[in-house]
């Protein structure tokens, strides 16, 4: 039985497959002959041999884990099992498995270790920053550390909450059984595990130095480690576009009964309305990459001005998408936020539908404004006015989501659990990130701060301050829901106030080092800031340091010293915590009904009859 | 009289006197010392802009922080309180009070900022062909990036090529920024311009230097692996001294001007593509 | 706490292996990260230094595991290596003596054909003073940006005989000797790399070789 397993499909075995595909890749890329890649002699750089490598190895990847198997039995006319290893005890994570609350830990914990790898490499970079000169002794690593570090965040986070926290709790908040696509659910975690080792293997051929944004011509001049760059972006995408349309599917067609549009919970909104954005603008991406493969291998110039092409093709695709790709990062943060704030203050959400416009709101402009990101560029003048009134109109939507956080605190009884605390600490964070980005969009400020560290702190302040510390309330709040150990909140408070006081100190100067000039993705700056920048650096490692707290308190709580998790800890009146913890297989044993108040929280609200009738599972291995 | 006030009517008041005290530390302090410098009109333009846009933030952010703060204090309660909050759905007037309030900043800023663009152009780069262009006489610069040094062409002087960067004063100064290759990004900090070095592409951006000093260059695109070492001072001096320097370069680089291209606002020079 | 018997004892057990399983793992790829080529350092030969340098068109398997990468060699104890970062002394003076083996790439500014920053303006081309070479016919540049360095250097004929396959390559192949001498400013953290499109295959001639440190760019510590 043990051997069985072994070698039946799972993730031993697709990395064996993976192998192989990738070692035939390379050998048949080497195949093609003739004098249009008559350079890659000259090179040594055979980026159509790494590209096969690259897919085949995925292929491989995917074949081992069993994904054919659905679909190779149905041609054989053979009845395949519909449920793969949903009851399969431990091993069940370490391979295809539709159930979604098995695919939501898989992805805590496969996101977790790539985030890990992205934050090793920030430290390296700020190690990097103490002096105003390169000491990095390898001098080509520092722009394929800063292309590692934020390519790696980028395409890690934008599945960051979507896929633990929505596939775990989101089918269970509209009292669905399982997505509507679990199989295609199981493929997106596991694209995006094969996107982040490709990634990685960047290092091996030359590393890339383009940052997250690939701008070319410099794409197309760089070493093959460029191609892990384009892999990598292409599966977060295509998983991106995958998990958006299963997200969706998901909400729209298997809601239970009584769970109508005006009741769906705070957080499905947050994920409903980046799942638009995924779905819509990871194809942008895809077709922008497509392009460049061509540029790198067949020689077209789709981005070659002297073969008729532009880097502003390049520049406008990418931005196309990139632009919604950071309100992808930041919507599913105000979703949880919109979904705690009112288990901890003990009221209703405040002005639902004002925060479902903002939402939805912001789901729409992002598609008006990536030309901000291009101000400078010299393409479409004319039309800046256009892009500053656009960007500048997302402060509405926006302040939406603040009111609405604010006026949900208003009056109510606030416990400053650790949930709250990331929470409330969003508010901060995300207030100055918003603020920072009104000196970007506007175009006489946007001429000194683009480009400069000011808008790489904005942006952090917004995506690090406003989704990572979601993403830490969620794991607070919700892990003990999906493992069944509680989280020790001593040390939750102190991971909470070591990462707020150090993630201020380090991207708060940050601001100011951009204001005073210094670019970002450089080795060199001015003498006289080393002083800030020694300050920051040194903040950035207590920001490390204070992951490190976390991820101990993380695993001895839940690995080594695990304290069982009460129902229904926080006293939330939400779904999921009126099922046991872990949630059962199956979630349900009758589909459940919902009433008319998703947030029944609030003096006199108990008395309503409002809340879900709900048949737990009875299975719980 | 605090103990007796609603909640609102506190954090109003709280607001209002935190507004107060903000608002001059915004003008009169931070606002003057904002980059990047009144060395040149759009740099003063950018000073301006950049106070405006400190003083329209400073109400909504003296609000949410203050709320916040309150609301943490006010509002909590310990751990173990398992009282329930007040049944507030919503207030419609705070609502519209804050849409109308929002939206009213915003299209302010925009409007303005619109202004500030189209007067000066504000330093940025306009691509070929500017929006905003001043009158008068411009003496045009041309700034070519390459991987990885800038080179300054003067076409009203020969079209001499330099390795560095000086302008005369009180002069309204065209600089036409192109690349030779991958994307650069020509930015002199102390006189407030920044535009992208695109090859094929001539992107202008206006400046009328007022006082002389140096000023840094630096790119601000990342060109790949000396990106970080792609800095240089460049100069604003008096109009003799302007003069002289351009003589004396032109003498200096006598032999390579007979090399060069005839001036051009973009080049393509071999190899192109794939070299070899 | 009674947490750590039995079962919790084991758990606990596991998570340090793998705790150390990982902290060896980060430790190699911060080690592989920044470790770096041991910077050559010229013995001081009286008030200056002496570079012994070579250029190539194709690095060759020996030295590289790009054999047809062009590249910067120096003599180093009479061998040929392939070593970019250099350690010089402040304020000195350093006679370099350059053997190009390579051909003609051309410039893409024309500008840069002319030497500038040199002790003299002049450097020489098999013993003949030049300050200036036909941009066309230029095989790399020796820069210094930050000392406002550039020296052209002049690529052998298309037609040579005895052209040098793979490096290190010799005086009987078909070469020029280039001498001039600069001198190092102040302390500090300076680059130096080629400005002519001379990695054969990329675009603009710039990728490759002419962005990796090693082959045509590099660094001087001079303290």
């Amino acid at each position: 039985m043990a051997v069985r397993k072994l070698i039946g499909f799972n993730l031993l075995t697709g990395v064996v497959l993976g192998v192989i595909g990738y070692i035939v890749g390379w050998q048949l890329g080497h195949i093609p002959t003739g004098e249009s890649i008559e350079y890659f002699g000259d090179t040594g750089q055979n980026d159509i041999a790494m590209f096969c490598a690259y897919m085949l190895g995925v292929i491989g990847f995917l074949v081992g884990l069993g994904f054919a198997n659905y679909p190779i039995q149905r041609m054989l006319g053979k009845p395949p099992s519909l449920r793969e290893k949903e009851t399969g005890g431990w091993t069940r994570y370490f391979g295809l498995c539709t159930d979604h609350k098995v695919v939501g830990i898989q992805y805590l914990v496969g996101i977790g270790v790539f985030i890990f790898i992205g934050g090793l490499n920030a430290m390296l970079i700020r190690y990097e920053l103490l002096t105003p000169n390169q000491h990095l002794a390898n001098g080509n690593n520092y722009l394929t550390l800063v292309g590692l570090h934020g390519t790696m965040m980028m395409g890690m986070m934008t599945s960051g909450i979507l896929g633990p926290v929505a596939n775990y709790f989101v089918p269970i908040m509209i009292g669905a059984r399982r997505m509507a696509f679990p199989r295609i659910e199981a493929l997106t975690f596991w694209l995006l595990m094969a996107a982040g080792v490709i990634l990685m293997t960047a290092l091996a051929f030359g590393g890339f130095p383009t940052g997250w944004t690939g701008y070319e011509p410099l794409a197309d001049q760089a070493n093959m480690g460029m191609d892990a760059y384009i892999c990598f972006f292409a599966l977060v995408g295509l998983s991106m576009c995958l998990l958006g349309l299963n997200m969706l599917a998901t909400v729209i067609t298997m809601r239970a009964p009584g769970m109508a549009w005006g009741r769906l919970p705070m957080f499905v909104w947050g994920v409903v309305s980046t799942a638009i954005l995924m779905l819509l603008a990871a194809p942008v991406l895809f077709s922008a990459l497509l392009m460049e493969t061509l540029d790198r291998t067949a020689q077209t110039g789709f981005f070659n001005v002297q073969a008729g092409g532009s880097p502003y093709l390049w520049e406008n695709l990418f931005w196309i998408f990139g632009h919604p790709e950071v309100y992808i990062l930041a919507l599913p943060g105000m979703g949880i936020l919109l979904e705690i704030l009112p288990v901890f203050s003990r009221k209703p959400v405040w002005g639902y539908r004002l925060a479902v416009t903002g939402m939805l709101g912001i789901s729409l402009l992002s598609w008006l404004v990536w030309q901000h990101h291009i101000f400078v560029s010299g393409i479409n003048a004319d039309l800046r006015p256009f892009y500053m009134l656009s960007t500048e109109l997302i402060s509405l939507p926006t302040g939406f989501i603040f009111i609405c956080a604010l006026g949900t605190l208003w009056a109510g009884r606030i416990r400053l659990t650790v949930p709250m605390l990331f929470c409330l600490a969003w508010i901060f964070n995300f207030l100055i990130g918003g603020l920072s980005g009104v000196f970007l969009s506007d175009v006489p400020s946007d001429v000194t701060t683009h480009g400069s560290f000011f808008s790489m702190a904005h942006f952090h302040y917004t995506i690090m301050g406003g989704l990572i510390f979601t993403f830490f309330a969620a794991i607070y709040y919700w892990v003990p829901k999906m493992t069944g150990y509680e989280i020790n909140e001593f040390w939750g408070k102190v991971h909470f106030w070591s990462m707020f006081i150090a993630f201020n100190s380090t991207f708060g100067p940050l601001l100011v080092i951009g204001f005073l000039g210094q670019p970002r993705r450089v080795v060199t700056y001015p003498g006289f800031l080393q002083g800030a920048n020694e300050w920051v650096s040194v903040s950035a490692f207590v920001l490390g340091a204070s992951m490190i707290v976390f991820l101990v308190n993380f695993v001895y709580s839940q690995v080594i010293a695990r304290v069982p998790a009460a129902a229904n800890p926080w006293g939330s009146k939400s779904i999921e915590f009126q099922l046991p913890s872990p949630v059962p297989v199956h979630n349900f044993d009758r589909i459940p009904t919902f009433g008319p108040d998703p947030y029944p929280y609030g003096e006199g609200a108990e008395a309503a009859p409002s809340g879900p009738v709900i048949a737990p599972a009875r299975h719980t291995k | 009289m605090w103990s007796s006030w609603s909640h609102g009517r506190r954090v109003a008041v709280l607001t209002i006197v935190v507004t107060i005290i903000l608002l001059p530390i915004m003008i009169f302090v931070l606002g003057p010392n904002m980059p990047p410098g009144k060395n040149t009109d759009v740099g003063k333009g950018q000073v301006f802009d950049n106070t405006v846009l400190l003083i329209v933030m400073t109400p909504f952010t003296a609000f949410i922080l203050t709320y916040l703060v309150y609301a943490a204090i006010a509002f909590r309660v310990p751990d173990s309180d398992s009282r329930e909050g007040a049944h507030i759905r919503g207030h419609m007037r705070s609502q519209i009070i804050w849409l109308v309030t929002t939206t009213a900043a915003v299209l302010f800023l925009a409007i303005f900022g619109t202004a500030e663009l189209l007067s000066t152009g504000a330093g940025g780069g306009q691509g070929p062909k500017p929006i905003t262009k001043p009158g008068g006489t411009v003496l045009p610069v041309q700034v070519i990036g390459q991987q990885w040094e800038f080179t300054f062409r003067y076409p009203t002087y020969g079209g001499v090529e330099t390795a560095q960067l000086e302008i005369p004063v009180g002069t309204q100064i065209a600089f036409h920024v192109t690349s030779l290759d991958a994307i650069h990004s020509f930015w002199a900090y102390q006189l407030g311009v920044k535009a992208d070095a695109n090859p094929g592409v001539d992107n202008v951006a206006y400046v009328k230097p007022k006082t002389t000093r140096s000023f840094d260059i630096r790119c601000a695109e990342l060109c790949g692996l000396w990106h970080g070492y792609m800095f240089d001072t460049g100069y604003v001096v008096t109009q003799s001294q302007f003069t002289t320097w351009i003589a004396q370069q032109q003498r200096l680089y006598a032999k390579s001007m007979k090399d060069l291209p005839p001036f051009a606002y973009t080049y393509a020079p071999d190899p192109t593509f794939r070299a070899g | 706490m009674s947490l750590l018997v039995g079962a919790g004892r084991l758990r606990l057990a596991g998570v340090l292996v793998v705790a150390a399983a990982i902290a060896a793992l980060i430790a190699a790829y911060v080690v592989f990260l920044t470790h770096g080529p041991k910077p050559y350092r010229p013995a001081a030969t009286g008030p200056a230094v002496d570079l012994t340098l070579q250029t190539v068109a194709a690095v060759g398997p020996n030295l590289s595991p790009n054999e047809n990468w062009v590249s910067y060699l120096i003599q180093e104890n009479g061998k040929w290596t392939r070593s970019t970062v250099w350690t010089l002394p402040a304020n000195t003076l350093v006679h370099v003596t350059l053997y190009n083996y390579d051909g003609q790439s051309g410039l893409r500014n024309p500008f840069l054909a002319q030497a500038r920053g040199i002790v003299g303006g002049n450097f020489t081309v098999d013993g003949k003073p030049m300050s200036h070479i036909d941009p066309d016919a230029a095989s790399h540049t020796f820069a210094i940006p930050q000392f406002n360095v550039i020296v052209p250097i002049l690529g052998i004929a298309d037609d040579a005989k005895n052209q040098c396959g793979y490096a290190p390559c010799d005086p009987s192949m078909a070469h020029y000797k280039i001498q001039f001498t600069f001198r190092t400013g102040k302390k500090g953290h300076y680059r130096w790399q080629c400005f002519v499109p001379c990695a054969a295959g990329f675009v603009y001639g710039f990728g490759g070789p002419m962005q990796t440190i090693g082959y045509m760019d590099g660094f001087i510590n001079v303290v």
